[in-house]
């Protein structure tokens, strides 16, 4: 059976129906836009990472440049102190028995991959012409699992470079630069000058054209050559793991497991982390104001409502209802503008997004990146039930405290 | 016959203390019986209305005791008070404060909705027998604010006794209707306190009303001048 209290909180609705709807659009407002806006961090923040996680791996595993120590204590006893301009100590920046490592690091739960690579600082030469860049040596197969080369490619196959000991895939703005085509050479200087023809089997277009102007993709060996070292020359493991958010606290694991420097993608990226804090910050600010505002909306609306109605709130009292039996009524009434609202700011927050993903932008962005976000939506209607919750509890509470006989006495 | 006693006080006293401290009610001390169509008079401003209030359960800031039934009122939490009134005590007002929203049989029903004791339906059939004993069965289903006052007014009697309540209380209850209608309103409650047995408490300032009922008590000041006038 229908409770009294709920027939008698439908009929107030049902007889204001112009005013239950406006107070409900103010919901549906509120809750499409912190919905919508939501989304849109949520799928731009998503896009960002996938671009960043392009050319950077969860954490990156590398040895750090020491420093010799600026004084040096005297150890014959004769009290006298070495000083010695501080630089750089470590000649070499490979790491030590990186199988083994590699073998440990895999061992770990949670890491989803783990690869070997090598990093060269190297001038490409074609004719006169000369460019500075870097080369990443890797498995081409495991270095695209990880950053997914493929997706990028504009001309040639990863495939080739498998069987070319010497083939190299370079970014576009080197091809258009060298103006070099497919397998044509390029003769390739490493900074401590090996000098080396190679063949171009790919080129690539990332969505940074730095990278397009520098960055190359060659076999480890052929890395190594350029180094001057052997098959055991690894300058840095690459390490993939569940939840990229984690990758901060993984690395100090990693750390401690190999005693090598861990650096977690976020501290490669601070300037875009940043940017991403400020992005959600920005637009959680805006999308909870309107939610308030919504909720002002609310709370005007039974403000208004319990003033026209003190005659009946001092009957009601009068004939056996409760102080809680009235809260319960308006608590109730805001409450079902505030599930009709939610309900109809789901349709539009819906077709808003499902409108905008697809707009085209170009680029490689391609179609604008945003898609319903399940945790976003629950957020926005918990989120909206609290504040309708809340913007009809103070003026329930009001109706519960009128004093009937104040009410009967005028 | 005995008589059996459904409200009684012992040394009721009320201060008002805004904007100077006033005593309003000064050791009322009564009794009102089962049955008895009991009529509260006196000039205005003599605490009438206050009175009232206190024995409604509605006013707790009081001094004194009440009782209603044989049970202690005085003291009891306010969600008790209301279940209290709900069962036992039925208003009627100057005023009709009848919800406009709803429909004249809706507004009977809701008291009775509120207590839960019986089924909507029997409720209904309840709602439709009182109020063809008032004589305005047909405008059940009419809003409230689409009746002449005087049907207003009755419909808000049928409204007090829905739960059958052991004592129906009101504060001028016919002082917005014309004589005619007064005769009718006064008929009511002489037949419910006879045929019903419930206990009518009004407040009038209508000498012939007051004289035409079972006992007049009077008022001056806060005090209780005359327990039975005699007109
Ligand atoms: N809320 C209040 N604050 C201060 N004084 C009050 C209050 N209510 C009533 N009074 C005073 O108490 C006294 C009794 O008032 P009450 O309303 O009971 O009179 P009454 O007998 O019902 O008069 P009337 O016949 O005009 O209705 C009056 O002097 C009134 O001014
Ligand atoms: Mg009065």
């Amino acid at each position: 059976m229908r409770s009294v209290n709920t027939e008698i909180a439908l009929t107030h609705l049902l007889s204001r129906k112009r005013q239950t709807l406006v107070a409900a659009l103010g919901v549906t407002i509120g809750i499409a836009m912190y919905i919508f806006m939501n989304s849109l961090v949520m799928g731009s923040n998503r896009y960002q990472d996938n671009a960043v996680f392009k050319t950077t791996p969860h954490i990156r595993i590398y040895k750090e440049d020491e420093m010799s120590k600026p004084l040096r204590a005297d150890s014959s006893g004769n009290n006298k102190t070495v000083i010695i301009n501080p630089k750089i100590s470590n000649i070499t920046k490979n790491l030590v028995n990186p199988l083994k490592l590699l073998e440990d690091i895999k061992k770990q739960k949670d890491v989803t991959s783990a690869a070997l690579f090598v990093n060269a600082n190297l001038f490409y030469n074609n004719g006169k012409s000369q460019l500075d860049g870097n080369a990443l040596g890797m498995n081409i197969m495991e270095g695209n699992a990880m950053f997914d080369i493929q997706s990028t490619m504009v001309d040639g196959e990863l495939k080739i470079l498998l069987n070319t000991p010497n083939g190299i895939i370079i970014g576009a703005g080197i091809a258009d630069k060298l103006s070099l085509k497919m397998y044509d050479n390029v003769s390739i200087i490493s900074s401590i000058g090996v000098i080396k023809l190679m063949k171009v089997v790919g080129i690539f277009k990332s969505s940074n054209t730095f990278t397009d102007k520098s960055k190359s993709y060659m076999n480890l060996a052929a890395a190594q050559q350029l180094q001057g070292k052997g098959p055991n020359y690894v300058t840095d493991i690459y390490v993939d793991i569940k939840d990229p958010e984690q990758a901060s606290k993984f690395a100090i694991l990693l750390h401690e497991l190999t005693g090598y420097t861990a650096e977690d993608w976020q501290s490669a990226n601070e300037l875009f982390v940043a940017g991403k804090k400020i992005r959600t910050i920005m637009f959680g600010c805006i999308s909870w104001a309107i939610l308030l505002v919504a909720g002002f909306g609310i709370y005007n609306i039974m403000n208004m409502t319990i003033a026209q109605k003190l005659n009946d709130i001092a009957i009601l009292k009068a004939t056996g209802f409760s102080g809680s039996d009235v809260v319960k009524i308006f608590i109730l009434e805001s409450l079902i503008m505030g599930i009709l609202g939610t309900c109809i700011g789901l349709v539009f927050s819906s077709i808003s997004i499902n409108l905008l993903s697809h707009v085209y932008i170009g680029a490689d962005i391609g179609y604008f990146p945003i898609q319903f976000e399940p945790l976003v939506t629950f957020q926005g209607i918990c989120v909206g039930m609290m504040v309708t919750l809340f913007a009809g509890y103070i003026p329930a509470r009001k109706a519960a405290k009128v004093d009937p006989i104040e009410i009967f006495r005028k | 016959m005995k008589k059996n006693s459904v409200l009684r006080t012992s040394g009721i006293g009320k201060y008002f203390y805004d904007p100077v401290k006033f005593k309003a009610l000064d050791d009322i001390t009564f009794e009102a019986y089962q049955g008895e169509f009991l009529t509260l008079i006196g000039k205005s401003g003599s605490g009438k209305s206050t009175l009232l209030y206190v024995l409604s359960t509605m006013d707790t800031e009081y001094e004194g005791d009440l009782f209603i039934d044989g049970e202690k009122i005085t003291g009891q939490t306010l969600d008790k008070l209301a279940a209290i009134r709900n069962k036992n005590i039925g208003f009627v007002f100057q005023f009709h404060y009848l919800l406009p929203e709803f429909s004249c049989l809706k507004n009977i029903m809701i008291p009775a909705l509120k207590l839960g004791k019986y089924s909507s339906k029997e409720i209904e059939e309840q709602a439709y027998k009182s109020m063809e004993v008032l004589g305005v069965q047909d405008q059940a289903l009419k809003p409230a604010a689409k009746l002449s006052g005087g049907q207003q007014q009755r419909v808000a009697i049928a409204r007090a006794m829905i739960n059958n309540p052991k004592i129906i209380m009101c504060d001028e209850p016919t002082g917005n209707l014309d004589s005619k209608n007064t005769q009718i309103v006064f008929d009511i409650f002489q037949r419910i306190s006879k045929e019903f047995g419930q206990t009518i408490i009004a407040v009038t300032h209508d000498n012939d009303f007051a004289k035409a009922s079972d006992r007049t008590i009077e008022l001056a000041d806060g005090k209780i001048i005359n327990h039975d006038l005699k007109f």
